[in-house]
């Protein structure tokens, strides 16, 4: 493909309003559909669910199990509790979003730093890429956050002079960790992405490895990078919530989801609330690295050769 | 090299741009030793054209990268402006193209062009400066702002002369720079390319397969022979270079000449192709 | 020709092979190393870090309860693996085939893959009841669909033009393309989601029982033993884990191998 042929393909995807609007209104739609499937299922299936042998293969329909989508979006605007001062629930869980977001963005970013690092160093000695990447992959593939109640036990208990360990560090380090991962693997594929011609020409410049990973390695690896980052924040968000849960952390939604389910019983829609609170969560996070890989839009071009 | 004496008067165009003295270069691959070059002696002179013609597996690729110090000879030496080959690399005395273009897709037309000035810490105003002369010379100074997936291959090609040209080496490495372009494109930039040489007064090290090209561009055209990778024959050419005769250049008898010397040099070169190759396969 | 041929010579690739192999294995026996060395010299304490020793030694004591609860767990991920699976692959069908499916489901499938599908545990368990499964199986298949579906699409949109074009060149009709062209292609990627979703399975399905419901699934005793301050039991569970999280990733790995034998992966 030559790019004269190209070059107005890239122009039109880029600019093209209308197309984007019906992708999210067909967006929308898709979720209208799901919403009209619950409240036709809620409708039309058994109050006790269908069971079969011992086994509950669709789920009871009374508004304990299934609450109509428009009373979980009504309770989103209701007061928590019943108390008077009681900030309304999607108030309440959107703070609590925002301190999970918090320490998912620490420890995100602890992920990318020695995520990076590893990489640098598998690039630099082969020897560290034999060595260290058959772990990095398989430590992807095992449920390693099944570590993470045991983590709980390092609160307080940690104290170097005037620091001391604090709940949400655990829950910081669960979220780096599982952060690290796809960062370290993305970063070493992207350093590693340059072709050999452009190696040479560097070679042929007479500079050296530091002003070649500058100008050439780190640039080419940001197509490889952003996909693991953005890979990275979601599993950054997914390590925090789950280790709210299981260090029993409090003021984040790892917590809500949990005290609002065990209220369930009277108020069944209220369980809802920090779902979407976890869902809005994973989303602004992505879509913070899209915002990112937009700003870095230039280096996400590649080259044609005609 | 270091040591070489202070001669400020004589400039470096004195010296021979390339010197090869017995240079041998072998591959070790998974199925035994490759010889791709044997006993390859060759000189070059300051701001000579030629060209490196052969057969594919003729190891004139190879050569090429020996000359820029991309590998390593395995016996014989390889001087470049009367130092060696790695020093002439750090001294930035050559400038390079490939085949493909080799741009950096993130950055600019002129900002690929200026990539050796700022890796070798040119200051912003001489690099602006250096960058505009040079896609004026290659008449792209309207696509200055321009990134490389927003241009033709031939475009492409001639930025990456460009930034060939940026540090005025006088000496140029091409390795087929126009083996992946049209015919048309072809001719215009090899026309392209001997004004720019006159300009410059650059010696050429030219990679090609074409016997055409290879003619019309150089001074002397070296036939080279595969298995092992040798100097069949040097033929010179001795056509008018006046710039302003190079489009008539391709009409003429002394032109169609040259194609006939080179082919025959060629064919001379290497055995029967079939018998060849049904050894090989057997 | 210097870039079809090695720089480097024979005996120095055999030297390499044999460091690949080498390098990976001497980590692994310093990371242990250093590791029983931090406890039993340096004397770090066990709720920070177990001995590897006591942690085999509980793996061992346990082994009974460890096969039981990897069953449980590793069934909940597997019937989540398979269900997610197969709606994974009919809907990337449906997708394929009609386009309003795919610019529906688009959006919510890239919703699924950034968002903490555990969340919706408790509401499963309320739905389902909390004295069942379900809601892990659930949790399981829906993070396994997401990979499945993305990648079974992507593999239904890979039929190279050529093929295309040598099809209609014969006229056929779209059932004999579907099964000469369409399916071949979309193979290889199948599989590829099935092998990413394997561990996602394993995870979720493990990680939703944080959230409450039946206990005595890996995720369970993982936290009742660090609940009682059982620290080396905790991670002789969180090694089983590991374990069941490996079998799932080997088996679709072989699977994968299986599906793609005898084909280049361009």
């Amino acid at each position: 493909m030559t790019a004269e042929t190209l070059a107005p393909a890239i122009r039109r995807r880029r600019g093209a309003p209308a197309r984007e609007l019906a992708r999210w209104a067909y967006g929308v739609l898709g979720i209208l559909v799901l919403a009209a499937a619950w409240e036709l299922y809620k409708l039309l299936g058994p109050s006790d669910g269908v069971v079969i042998g011992d086994a509950r293969i669709l789920p009871r329909t009374t508004d304990l199990a299934m609450p109509h989508t428009w009373d979980m979006i009504a309770r989103l605007f209701d007061p928590v509790t019943r108390s008077a001062t009681a900030n309304p629930l999607w108030l309440e869980v959107a703070l609590a979003a925002l301190v999970t977001l918090g320490i998912a963005a620490v420890g995100w970013l602890v992920g990318i730093v020695v995520g990076f690092a590893l990489a640098l160093i598998m690039q630099r000695w082969r020897l560290a890429e034999w060595g260290l990447l058959p772990w990095i992959i398989l430590s992807q593939t095992v449920p390693l956050i099944a570590f993470a109640p045991v983590v709980r036990s390092w609160g307080s208990r940690i104290e170097i002079g005037a620091f001391e360990w604090q709940d949400w560090m655990s829950v910081a380090v669960i979220a780096s960790y599982l952060a690290f991962f796809p960062i370290a693997v993305g970063a070493l594929k992207g350093l590693q992405s340059p072709d050999t011609i452009h190696t040479e020409l560097m070679r042929t410049y007479g500079v050296g490895w530091w002003k070649t990973l500058v100008k050439l390695r780190i640039p080419a690896s940001i197509p490889y990078l952003l996909p693991a980052l953005r890979l990275g924040a979601a599993n950054a968000v997914i390590g925090a919530v789950v280790a709210e849960v299981s260090t029993g952390m409090q003021g984040g939604i790892g917590r809500i989801l949990i005290q609002y389910a065990g209220q369930a019983s009277g108020d069944p829609s209220k369980a809802w609330g920090p779902i979407f609170g976890s869902i809005v969560l994973g989303l602004a996070a992505a879509g913070s690295v899209a915002i990112l890989g937009a700003i870095l839009r230039n280096y996400r071009r590649v080259e044609i050769n005609a | 090299m270091t040591q070489l004496p202070e001669t400020p008067v004589a400039p470096t165009r004195t010296v021979d741009a390339v010197t090869v003295t017995g240079v041998d270069k072998t591959f070790d691959t998974r199925s035994g030793q490759v010889d791709a070059l044997t006993g390859i002696d060759l000189t070059v002179s300051a701001g000579e054209f030629i060209s490196l013609i052969g057969p594919s597996g003729c190891g004139k690729s190879t050569l090429m990268r020996l000359i820029a110090d991309l590998d390593q000879p395995t016996a014989g030496t390889v001087t470049v402006f009367g130092k060696s080959a790695k020093q002439a690399r750090l001294d930035q005395d050559y400038g390079i193209a490939f085949q493909q273009a080799g741009l950096l897709p993130w950055r600019t037309v002129a900002a690929n062009v200026g990539l050796p000035l700022e890796l070798h810490g040119a200051s912003g105003r001489d690099r602006t400066a250096r960058v505009g002369e040079l896609l004026d010379m290659v008449g792209l100074s309207d696509f200055a702002d321009r990134y490389p997936d927003q241009l033709s291959g031939g475009m492409q090609q001639r930025v990456a002369i460009a930034r060939a040209l940026a540090e005025k080496p006088d000496l140029l490495l091409m390795d087929e720079p126009f083996g992946a372009l049209d015919e048309m494109t072809r001719e215009r930039m090899q026309t392209e390319l001997l004004r720019i040489c006159a300009e410059t007064g650059a010696a050429v090290v030219f990679v090609t397969h074409s016997i055409p090209e290879a003619v019309y561009l150089s001074d002397r055209v070296v036939v080279m022979s595969p298995r092992p990778g040798r100097i069949q024959e040097i033929v010179p050419m001795g056509l008018n270079r006046d710039p302003a005769h190079a489009e008539a250049l391709r009409e003429e008898r002394a032109f169609f000449d040259g194609v006939t010397a080179v082919r025959e040099a060629l064919h001379t070169g290497s055995p029967v192709p079939t018998g060849a190759r049904g050894v090989e396969n057997r | 020709m210097a870039l079809t041929l090695s720089g480097r010579s024979a005996p120095s690739a055999k030297r390499d092979t044999t460091l690949r192999i080498v390098a990976p294995v001497a980590v692994g026996v310093l990371v242990l190393g250093v590791w029983q060395f931090l406890v039993s010299v340096v004397g770090v304490s066990d709720y920070l870090l177990p001995s590897p020793a006591a942690i085999v030694e509980q793996f061992v004591e346990f082994f009974p309860s460890m096969v039981s609860a990897t069953m449980i767990t590793g069934l909940n991920a597997l019937l989540g693996l398979v269900i997610g699976s197969i709606l994974g692959i009919l809907l990337a069908a449906l997708a394929a085939g009609w386009r309003p499916i795919d610019q529906m489901s688009a959006p919510i499938v890239a919703s699924l893959a950034v968002i903490p599908i555990v969340a919706l545990a408790p509401v499963l368990n309320s739905m389902f009841g909390a004295d069942s499964q379900f809601g892990r199986q659930a949790i399981a298949g829906l993070a396994s669909f997401v990979p499945v579906f993305i990648n079974t699409l992507r593999g239904f949109r890979q039929t190279l033009p050529v093929h295309r074009d040598l099809m209609k060149v014969y006229a056929a009709s779209s059932g004999q393309i579907v099964r000469t062209v369409t399916l071949p292609t979309a193979v290889p990627f199948v599989f590829t989601g099935i092998r990413i979703a394997s561990s996602l399975a394993v995870i979720s399905a493990l990680v939703a029982e944080y959230f409450g419901g039946p206990r005595g699934g890996l995720g369970g005793l993982i936290s009742t033993s660090a609940a009682s301050s059982a620290y080396p039991r905790a991670w002789a569970y969180v090694l089983a884990s590991i374990a069941l999280g490996l079998i799932f990733f080997l088996a679709t790995l072989a699977l994968e191998r299986l599906a793609t034998r005898g084909r280049q992966r361009t």
